[in-house]
């Protein structure tokens, strides 16, 4: 299911990644109104992926929660006069792929293309069409705002999804960071398209705008096609940063009862912003606590050990501003407390303890071994192009991947846990169950 | 995993055979005197490889009584032998900075790992050892299987559309083994036991019975020779050959109402259909595939166009068909109801939508989107060394062979409007047809137990 739960976790783990010698060739330019790009070469496959990333993202939503969503999602409802059936089947008739993502921190929109000349020539000027010029029909609009209705209540008969949105309601509370990206029945239905043309003409603007490029081209191709693109978009202004989430001062614990076999399980807290100078450390530590798979002590204590939970993880999910920890797992209901316990236990002892020389020798190994599949391919290149462009990454992100891992020691690990997470603020939600007598 | 998608998405034919050029494939195959196949395809773009190895089994294979063992088996596979015990296969596989992991389907069980080149042997190393040496202990199995447990409440007993998929099947099958689930039933798990597993294992697992697939920046010759050390001395035994299991003919329609935790209704139809390892004319299985390319091949499908988008009949509708089972399977029609319409007004305009490619033929213009749409997604399959791999495994696995890959953008190409009529007219009647229904309920459905 396209849930943000999985948006968030393939952030992670694109996030989470290295670099050998082996890293791409990067060329970074700005159009002539100021667009950045990044672009590297890849000639191997006749494809072509562009992705346009704005500081668009439901963060930015307001008291009209959903409304990112929904601005991109009827880009392609209806465009340069032509209606959504037109637009579908410019993209279609050559083979092209368009979509639009949208996240707390930002937005995609995005074009999958062969590179072949003709057919691109045709899938570009679809692309350019409903990124510049959308005709937002009162029809469609309509007709979207029923489906975001429709979608926010699929979300609300998953535990997971129950759970994931109490998490962060408890984490950022009043922050633009707790609003869920489909927004809630009462925001969707305030959404005018007044709201909608608003909201696309303040941010989806060059201003607010970078490009990442892919595929079977060279740099001289890529910056014609960038100029087009970015010249296409209209001008407007940068929006001022989302604030600061403001830590808890307390622990918080949510039981929402629900008529699920099982309970799904929330701990976590602030973590940190992208750019942190903790990043690897925590990163390369979390490999040890809950994001190595079956080398991980949480899967070993929770799974393999006690059989309570298939699916048991913790992350730092890095953002503009300090993104959360989360640890998540789903245990049989009568088990919660259970898998808590041994949980919050494991996370305890981590911070206490840091990872054993051995346990951090072999994340190591693992990270840097495995820094060649993060980028073996088109579409995970891309994404770390539109992630370097957008967070103003260095560009050699890539190419110090390894080396920044590598430096990493079990005092600094343990030293940042014990720093930055805090067990006496951490917010624990539980959905499922029965109520509480 | 359990459905293969049909993306169907081209147009300028004569640009795109440029760019097929662009692609051709190297593939290579071997099998060994103790009857494991070897498949390899090179692909340079980037110094990694995948290792997968396949076993010709499945939940297809089972019968009521043990249904998941196929699946649990997959679960005890990672537990350890003697050369590697418990931990050290994951540690090893960490130790190169591989990525592994394995799935189950009906079938087919596959495991693999994605690492740097070089690293190839530690996998082959890995995966000979444990096709004959696990180590199966009644401790590991008593913990696992609650995990496998839990997975199933996940994937299944919590999410009503996954419910709905899994009754659609129960009822549509009688006697084919895709009428169980791949995961199993809930009171089977309950009742596995470690013997089931055992038996399984040493059953099913032997070089005869599994293919190596390997896709990445490798010399074929290398990777012969390899897998040669590794697996080419494995003592193996015959399996014997499954029976057959064919569907009885069904004698009409059937519905199966499911009443679950949800705030949506949702239906889903199964129409009986032959796959491309059954079909009596290989082609009814490429018109199948165009067929759903027509419903559902992205948002110029009349799916999208009719039904989300003219008359607003639905919040969300999709269509798939899995060309590459190996028995006899379904095509399937999903929707989600827009806000104030019945799942009963869906169900007949999806009939509606049905009985138009029955009378009238799909126009050319149409038609070739579709194509157009294969034949980009063929290329696009190939930014993914897994991708590759999975695609040869499956059709290795189902008995088609791997060059079917190959000659399927050809095939497609090759539909006919007349064709995609005929199929429409054959298969999607109301002598095959199962409907599944979704009955949104706020508490606990009461459920009857028969002790």
């Amino acid at each position: 299911m396209d849930s943000p739960i999985g948006y968030y976790v393939l952030c992670v783990c694109l996030v989470l990644t290295g670099v050998t010698s082996a890293a791409p060739q990067i060329e970074q330019w700005h159009t002539e109104n100021g667009v950045k790009v990044l672009f590297v070469a890849a000639a191997e496959l006749p494809i072509l992926d562009i992705a346009v990333t704005f500081d668009a993202g439901s963060g930015r939503d307001a008291e009209l929660a959903g409304i990112s969503q929904l601005t991109h999602s009827l880009l392609n409802a209806g465009a340069g006069k032509s209606d959504a059936d037109a637009i579908a089947e410019k993209f279609e008739d050559v083979g092209a792929q368009f979509s639009v993502s949208v996240a707390p921190d930002r937005s995609n929109v995005t074009l999958r293309s062969l590179s072949d000349e003709e057919l691109f020539k045709q899938a570009l000027s679809a692309f350019i069409t409903v990124l510049a010029r959308p005709d937002f029909p009162e029809k469609d609009f309509l007709r979207l705002q029923k489906q975001a209705l429709i979608a926010t209540q699929e979300a609300q008969q998953r535990p997971g999804e129950v759970a994931r949105r109490a998490f962060y309601k408890a984490v950022y509370t009043h922050h633009p960071y707790a609003q869920p990206t489909l927004g809630y029945q009462h925001s969707i239905h305030k959404i005018s398209l007044d709201d909608i043309k608003k909201f696309y003409h303040q941010y989806l603007v060059a201003e607010n705008a970078i490009m990442a490029i892919v595929g079977d081209i060279d740099i001289g191709r890529a910056k014609l096609i960038a100029q087009q693109v970015s010249s296409s978009l209209a001008s407007g202004n940068k929006p001022p940063p989302i604030p600061d989430p403001k830590p808890r001062r307390s622990a918080e614990a949510v039981h929402v009862p629900y008529p699920s076999q099982q309970a799904h399980v929330y701990l976590g807290q602030l973590g940190i912003r992208r750019g942190d100078p903790d990043y690897f450390t925590l990163y390369v530590g979390n490999h040890v606590l809950g994001g190595g798979g079956f080398t991980s002590r949480l899967v070993k204590e929770v799974r393999v050990a006690r059989g309570l939970s298939y699916s048991i993880y913790s992350y730092f999910l890095p953002m503009r501003q300090p993104g959360p920890f989360i640890s998540g797992l789903q245990t049989r209901a009568d088990q919660a407390q259970q898998a808590v316990q041994v949980c919050l236990q494991t996370i305890e002892k981590f911070m206490a303890e840091g990872p054993t020389a051995e346990e951090l020798a072999l994340a190591k190994r693992n990270v840097i071994g495995g820094f060649p599949l993060r980028i073996d391919n088109n579409r995970d290149i891309l994404g770390y192009l539109s992630l370097i462009g957008y967070y103003d990454l260095p560009l050699d992100y890539l190419h110090t991947f390894t080396h920044n891992v590598a430096a990493v020691t079990r005092e600094d690990v343990r030293e940042a846990f014990a720093r930055r997470l805090q067990l006496n603020n951490m917010v624990k939600i539980i959905v499922g169950g029965p109520q509480k007598k | 995993m359990k459905v293969i998608k049909i993306v169907v998405p081209l147009l300028c034919l004569v640009a795109m055979s440029s760019v097929y050029a662009k692609t051709a494939a190297t593939t290579h195959a071997k099998t060994f005197a103790n009857g494991l196949k070897v498949v390899v395809k090179r692909d340079q773009r980037a110094p990694v490889v995948i290792s997968q190895l396949w076993y010709r089994v499945g939940s297809a294979q089972e019968h009521n009584g043990i249904t998941g063992v196929s699946h649990v088996l997959e679960h005890m596979m990672f537990k350890g032998t003697q050369k590697f015990p418990s931990g050290a296969f994951s540690d090893t596989v960490a130790n190169i900075g591989a990525r592994d992991n394995a799935f189950t389907g009906r079938d087919y069980t596959a495991y693999y790992q994605l690492m740097e080149n070089h690293r190839l042997e530690v996998s082959f190393e890995l995966e000979s050892d444990r096709m004959l040496n696990l180590v199966l202990s009644a401790d590991d199995f008593a913990s696992e299987i609650k995990v496998v447990k839990e997975e199933r409440r996940l994937r299944t007993d919590d999410n009503p559309r996954a419910l709905v998929y899994e009754q659609l099947h129960a009822t549509a099958f009688t006697n084919s083994p895709y009428h169980h689930p791949v995961i199993g039933w809930m009171n089977d798990l309950e009742n596995l036991n470690l013997e089931d597993v055992k038996r399984w294992y040493q059953r099913w697992y032997t070089p005869g019975n599994a293919t190596l697939v390997v896709v990445g920046d490798v010399q074929p010759n290398t990777v012969f020779q390899l897998a040669e050390k590794y697996f080419a001395q494995l003592p193996g035994h015959a399996v014997a050959v499954g029976k057959p299991r064919v569907e009885r003919p069904q004698t009409g329609e059937r519905r199966a109402v499911v009443r679950a935790v949800a705030k949506l209704p949702y239906l889903m139809l199964g129409y009986k259909v032959p796959s491309l390892a059954t079909a009596e004319q290989d082609w009814e299985a490429y018109a199948l595939s165009v067929l759903v390319g027509i419903l559902d091949g992205g948002r110029s499908a009349r799916l999208s166009k009719n039904l989300l988008r003219k008359k607003q009949l639905v919040a969300s509708a999709s269509s798939s068909y899995n060309v590459y089972a190996r028995h006899a399977t379904l095509f399937l029609l999903a929707a989600t109801p827009a806000a104030a319409h019945s799942v009963t007004e869906v169900e007949q305009a999806l009939y509606a939508e049905i009985k138009n490619l029955q009378e009238t033929l799909v126009d050319e213009r149409e038609l070739r989107r579709v194509k157009a749409q294969v034949i980009a997604s063929e290329i696009y399959q190939q930014d993914s060394v897994q991708r590759q791999a999975t695609v040869i495994g499956i059709l290795e696995t189902v008995g088609l062979g791997w060059q079917v890959m190959d000659e399927y953008s050809a095939r497609i190409n090759a539909v006919t409007a007349t064709q995609v009529q005929h199929v429409a007219r054959k298969y999607l009647v109301a002598q095959g047809l199962t409907v599944a229904i979704l009955e949104p309920s706020t508490n606990e459905p009461q459920t009857i137990t028969t002790p």
